[in-house]
């Protein structure tokens, strides 16, 4: 028996019964998961457990990047059953996190696990350690010592805990502390039952993935519902989607010479930023897009009118775009500081599976817009940007290439602007005891929104998974044998999410 | 070099001249007004996912509101939003737009404590902490300090260390997870010092505020200076905002 007949397989924004989705003893589960990861076309994009009156019930979701498909499976046990579950992580490391998560909320003991430490301290979870008393990994030695950076850093972003163990200068091991920013968002989705709450609630998961998250949300929620939406929909959707990734590239690009002292690369970049988040706050009145997307309508239709300004805002961005770009890329102070620096291996962000730009800045052909294609996308050939060498430079070099793609796909998209319907509110119908995924490629990456219904068709648990959850480890591998003095263009070529993370 | 002139002479102008009275792009969501036509107040009220709808008589609280403007869309008669960027207020309470209020919000000097103008009036430099802040406001209190923005120009500056501070700007509902460190950084700041709080997660926890993740006592603790509304707040608001507290306007 292959694991392709073994799985129920659904596409992406699909939904199932859940009773379809088969269920096997942990051992069994072990197995068939081991048998699918070891493939390298499938990656985990899910694997989480939620508690259904005494029982906890364990789904994971295995994404074929080849085939289009989405596997799923799940096992169960006696909430107050207390075996302990041998863990996958020395199998397969990158579903470590998710075997800390459910470890972290629900107490199972995972056997083997090599690093069962907190992940967020959310308020309801069963293992009480306070956030002060993390186990930090360390070494005794009166050669090394220990930087600790954080919670709250130098300058305005959100916070998180570094601690360094260093030889002089060189870094030995990095661990991150997370947690600090947790706010409950996914029990609120439960809590919240109407569909504005939601929408609001999913705009700010991670403000700066606005349009990332809020479109998991809507595509979930409509394909829950069995709800099609019409092209103008999807049109405005992916138009979006496309701006918000040129928006935080190009954001991130001024951050990332400010990091390396190029004022000049800063000042242009910074300013370039502002036309296309000004554009959202034309198109709908919010410069970060809240209040775009909602799910069976759009409050602020995209208009020919508004295809013609942001035609214009792009031929001017563009001209002065390029020009930086190639400045910054020829300068050779810039590129001493981006080449070579925090480098990652194919190997290294396979096995940790990393995704999103993180992956495809080291080989891996990861992007759900062509793995896993929704909205406009199904009908776009998008072929995703991939580049070799896994360091800064690489990670700063996609963020051009992926703003000229985006202008280019937006170019092609404007040529033809969908007329949209009144605004008028859909009444969504969920059905009972169903499972719903849906997968959306961020700026910064893949992101999985997974809800499930119990028998009266109310939500029983919303699960979110942000891009930043894969690639927080890659970050903590790529400083080793770095300078410290590196950490910050390191971090800020990764750029993740500290909210998206803690939920 | 050269080319770095030309880099710099093809940027043209890009900083705003007069910052106070620069006029946002677009469809911006600012101070609402509110009419006095009869709609169906239940309704009205039950649509605002934030609760910042309050009926009789209709009122806006836009420490509470997320700028969403879904309101506005039903009820277009009754609420427009306006393009007044200009949200900030000192006190609490003057963040609620009543029915029928139509004048531009103005910061009352004599609400705001003495020593701010004479110690913070020409200098002001503040430490940011995040406390379950989505990152929306962060990147906008970044943007403040861009080449168009530019808010360093009135000597007010984010600085590194709660030490060389003048006040905490505060972002973010205030996750429980974060009491301990905000209450450390505020404590390193030298007397006498400035709360500002930027967002409406701040303000009011926003959606946040039934969660039990979240613990605002620190706020109930401490008189706050500044309250500045958005969601995430517009450059443009806060700035103007700082300008009004320490009597620059
Ligand atoms: S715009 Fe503000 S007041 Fe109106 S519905 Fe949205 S959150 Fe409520």
């Amino acid at each position: 028996m292959t694991s392709s007949e073994t799985t129920y397989k659904i596409r992406n924004n699909q939904s199932v019964p859940l009773d379809r989705i088969p269920t096997y003893d942990y051992s069994e589960f072990r197995v068939l998961m081991i048998d699918l990861l070891k493939n390298g076309e499938n990656h985990c994009v899910n694997y989480f457990a939620y508690q259904c009156n005494n029982r906890l019930q364990f789904i994971a979701c295995v994404a074929s990047d080849s085939k289009a498909i989405i596997h799923l499976l799940a096992h169960e046990m006696d909430l107050s059953a207390t075996v302990a579950l041998q863990s996958l992580t020395a199998d397969i490391p990158a579903l470590h996190l998710f075997e800390r998560e459910i470890h972290e909320n629900f107490g199972i003991a995972f056997t083997a696990h090599p690093w069962l430490k907190p992940v967020r301290f959310a308020h309801n979870r069963k293992n009480k350690t306070a956030i002060n008393d993390y186990p930090f990994y360390s070494i005794k030695s009166e050669e090394l010592h220990e930087v600790g950076v954080g919670p709250i850093h130098a300058g305005i972003i959100e916070p998180g805990h570094f601690r360094f163990i260093c030889n002089g200068e060189n870094v030995l091991h990095l661990e991150i502390q997370l947690g600090w920013q947790h706010r409950g968002i996914e029990e609120l989705f439960v809590q919240k039952k109407k569909i504005l709450e939601r929408s609001t609630l999913a705009e700010n998961i991670a403000g700066d993935t606005c349009i990332g998250h809020s479109t998991a949300f809507v595509n979930l929620w409509e394909g829950l519902c069995n709800y099609v939406p019409d092209e103008s929909l999807e049109f405005a959707r992916t138009i979006a989607s496309e701006l918000e990734r040129i928006a935080i590239h190009t954001g991130d690009l001024s951050a990332i010479c400010a990091d390396i002292a190029y004022q000049l690369g800063n000042a242009v970049f910074g300013r370039l930023r502002t036309p296309i988040v000004n554009f959202f706050q034309e198109w709908g009145g919010n410069r970060l897009a809240k209040g775009l997307i909602r799910a069976g309508k759009i409050n602020y239709p995209f208009t020919p009118e508004l295809a013609t300004r942001l035609l214009e805002i792009l031929k001017v961005y563009e001209i002065d775009f390029d020009e930086i770009s190639a400045k910054l890329f020829n300068l050779p102070s810039a590129l001493n500081r981006m080449e070579n620096i925090g480098e990652i291996s194919p190997k290294e962000a396979y096995i940790i599976g990393t995704v999103g730009m993180v992956a495809r800045t080291s080989g891996l052909n990861r992007d759900i817009r062509s793995s896993h294609p929704y909205n406009l996308y199904q009908k776009m050939d998008h072929q995703p940007i991939i580049k070799q060498t896994g360091d800064v430079h690489a990670r700063a070099e996609l963020r051009v290439d992926e703003i000229k793609q985006s202008i280019a796909y937006l170019r092609q998209l404007l040529n033809k602007v969908p007329a949209s319907k009144q605004p008028e509110d859909h009444q969504f119908v969920s059905p009972a005891n169903s499972f719903a995924i849906s997968l959306t490629e961020g700026w910064r990456g893949e992101i999985c929104h997974c809800a499930i219904t119990d028998d009266k068709g109310e939500l029983l648990a919303y699960k979110i998974k942000d891009p930043s959850h894969h690639n927080w480890m890659a970050l903590a591998q790529v400083v080793r044998k770095n300078e410290i003095s590196d950490f910050p263009i390191c971090n800020k070529s990764f750029n993740l999410s500290y909210c998206g993370h803690d939920l | 070099m050269s080319n770095n002139l030309k880099i710099l002479w093809h940027q043209g102008k890009q900083f705003i001249p007069d910052i106070t009275t620069a006029q946002v792009p677009g469809i911006f969501r600012g101070r609402p007004v509110i009419s006095s036509e009869d709609v169906d107040l239940a309704a009205l009220e039950d649509l605002c996912p934030t609760h910042a709808i309050r009926i009789n008589p209709v009122g806006i609280d836009m420490g509470k509101c997320t700028f969403c403007g879904e309101c506005a869309m039903q009820f277009p008669n009754k609420i427009k939003f306006t393009k007044d960027y200009k949200l900030s207020a000192t006190a609490r309470g003057n963040l609620i737009i009543r029915e029928g209020d139509e004048n531009p919000l103005l910061i009352n000097p004599d609400e705001i404590r003495k020593e701010i103008h004479r110690v913070f009036g020409k200098s002001l430099k503040l430490r940011q902490v995040s406390a379950g802040g989505d990152n929306s406001c962060e990147m906008e209190l970044n943007a403040v300090n861009n080449v168009q923005f530019d808010m360093s120009r009135f000597g007010i500056e984010f600085v590194a260390s709660p030490r060389h501070a003048d006040g905490i700007v505060i972002t973010g509902p205030i996750t429980k997870n974060m009491t301990r460190p905000l209450q450390i950084c505020y404590d390193a700041i030298p007397d006498p010092k400035l709360i500002i709080l930027a967002g409406t997660d701040a303000i009011s926890g926003g959606i946040f505020a039934d969660s039990p993740a979240i613990d605002r006592r620190f706020l109930s603790a401490h008189s706050i200076d500044l309250f500045v509304p958005g969601n995430p707040i517009h450059p443009l608001t806060f700035i103007n905002g700082i300008l009004a507290l320490t009597g620059r306007l």
